[in-house]
């Protein structure tokens, strides 16, 4: 199920930067598609998981490994 | 070696271009050939059109004839591509004829999409195209008055764009001795007024003290244009008297059509901007789906090191250079002042406080792109 998970890879983006990379990805997904946001801002840690119970998608993990923050996230809607 | 530019905007001619004199004696001799095909005999200089919709420039000045931009030895035809056959290196075109190639470079842009929201597209005003740029024109001078709300969707082509319009509007109403009855409010999809950090952290006290409003985490769901309220998938309303949009953009849709990427963004190694699974295949622009500003400064750049590495895959038969993220963006912060953002992959941008001296180099680069287009600037 590992490479059902749909990447956004935003490590070194500052413009237009992870989240914003994530919100224009999620228009390509389908409901259910789990994303998943690499990011090496500390901020994608605080803002992705707001943003994601904001609008109503699914909030599934925040991890960090050697600088580089894993959110996890499940299209809702 | 056989070299195809599909698209004939910033990137395409820049590369074009600087591959014509990187490659002067090896197109003499047969050794290499550069090909274009672009929609367009005309290149349009898409920054014009911030200027455009204000009244600053007109449409005249934001074109040229393609074919008078580009070096001799370049094959130039107005003849977009409708179908790509990567396995066997080779597009058909509209007018039937295939063509065949050792390297393609695909910079075909971005185009706004404001029909994938409900009610936008009827009920809004844009400025990424000439036609809509006037009629935005021509709306703002017959606007007396009320709530103007600036919405920017996600992606979109040209970041500053936002700032720069609400900006510039806040001294057109002023010029025009009406800001008092103008309440101007905008919206973004983050959680502060910029992607940039630095850059929203300039903005959002600029926005306080000329009396700008804004809502963020606004990302637009649908536009009721009967009752005149903008909604966001997060639940706010906002009425409005007068909505211009920055809507989400997409590829062209032959890219789509032809399975290279979903919503024509095509998969883009960020450093060597070669197409993911093809080495003979490279992007350049607004069209690779890199996490990257999509802005002309960008496409610039990536052609510098695309000709350099085409150029040396001629030459020496592999690429020499990888893409470090560099962009350069100006920031017109009103009327009659500027700053800019510069950054890449490892370090973000810095911006100073706007200046007329930076205002007037934009004002000059309107100008001056030309130069650029040609592979000179």
């Amino acid at each position: 199920m590992a490479d059902d998970i749909k990447i956004v890879d935003g490590r070194g983006s500052f413009c237009p930067g992870p989240l914003m990379e994530l919100i224009a990805q999620l228009k390509s997904g389908q409901v259910g598609d789990v994303f998943e946001v690499l990011s090496n801002d500390n901020g994608s840690s605080k803002d992705i998981p707001e943003w994601v119970r904001k609008v109503g998608h699914e909030f599934i993990s925040t991890t960090e490994e050697a600088g580089v923050w894993h959110i996890r996230l499940r299209k809702a809607k | 070696m056989k070299i195809l530019i599909v698209g004939g905007g910033m990137g395409g001619t820049i590369l074009a271009n600087s591959l014509a004199r990187r490659l002067s004696s090896e197109l003499r001799s047969g050794k290499a050939r550069v090909t274009m095909l672009s929609a367009s005999e005309k290149h349009f200089y898409q920054p014009g059109l911030l200027y455009l919709a204000l009244g600053r420039m007109t449409p005249d000045e934001l074109y040229r004839d393609q074919a008078s931009l580009l070096e001799p030895g370049i094959d130039f035809y107005v003849d977009p591509v409708e179908e790509f056959m990567l396995d066997s290196n080779k597009v058909k075109t509209k007018s039937g004829k295939t063509i065949d190639y050792d390297v393609m470079v695909l910079a075909t842009g971005s185009r706004m999409f404001p029909e994938g929201v409900p009610g936008l597209a009827e009920n809004a005003e844009f400025f990424y195209t000439e036609e809509t740029a006037v009629k935005m024109f021509r709306r703002l001078q017959a606007f007396e008055g009320g709530k103007v709300v600036i919405t920017v969707g996600v992606p979109h082509k040209c970041p500053m764009a936002p700032l720069e319009i609400i900006f510039m509007l806040n001294d057109y109403f002023k010029d025009r001795g009406i800001r008092d009855k103008v309440q101007l409010h905008y919206t973004y999809p983050i959680n502060r007024v910029h992607s940039l950090e630095n850059v929203a952290k300039w903005a959002a006290p600029e926005m306080d003290q000329l009396g700008i409003t804004y809502d963020t985490f606004f990302n637009i769901k649908e536009v009721d244009g009967a009752n005149k309220i903008l909604k966001s998938e997060e639940g706010v309303e906002i009425k409005y008297d007068l909505l211009i949009a920055i809507p989400a953009h997409k590829g062209m849709e032959v890219l789509e059509k032809n399975g290279l990427g979903a919503n024509g963004w095509i998969p883009t190694n960020r450093t060597k901007l070669n197409m993911e699974g093809r080495s003979n295949v490279f992007v350049c622009g607004d069209t690779t789906n890199i996490p990257i500003s999509k802005a002309g400064s960008t496409a610039h750049f990536e052609a510098d090191t695309l000709a350099e590495n085409i150029a040396a895959m001629v030459k020496m038969g592999s690429p020499v250079r990888e893409y470090d993220g560099k962009v350069f963006c100006f920031i017109e912060a009103g009327k009659d002042r500027a700053t800019y953002a510069m950054f890449n992959y490892l370090n973000p941008p810095d911006p100073k406080a706007p200046t007329k001296a930076m205002h007037w180099f934009k004002i000059a680069y309107n100008k001056l792109y030309w130069i650029s287009a040609r592979g000179l600037l």
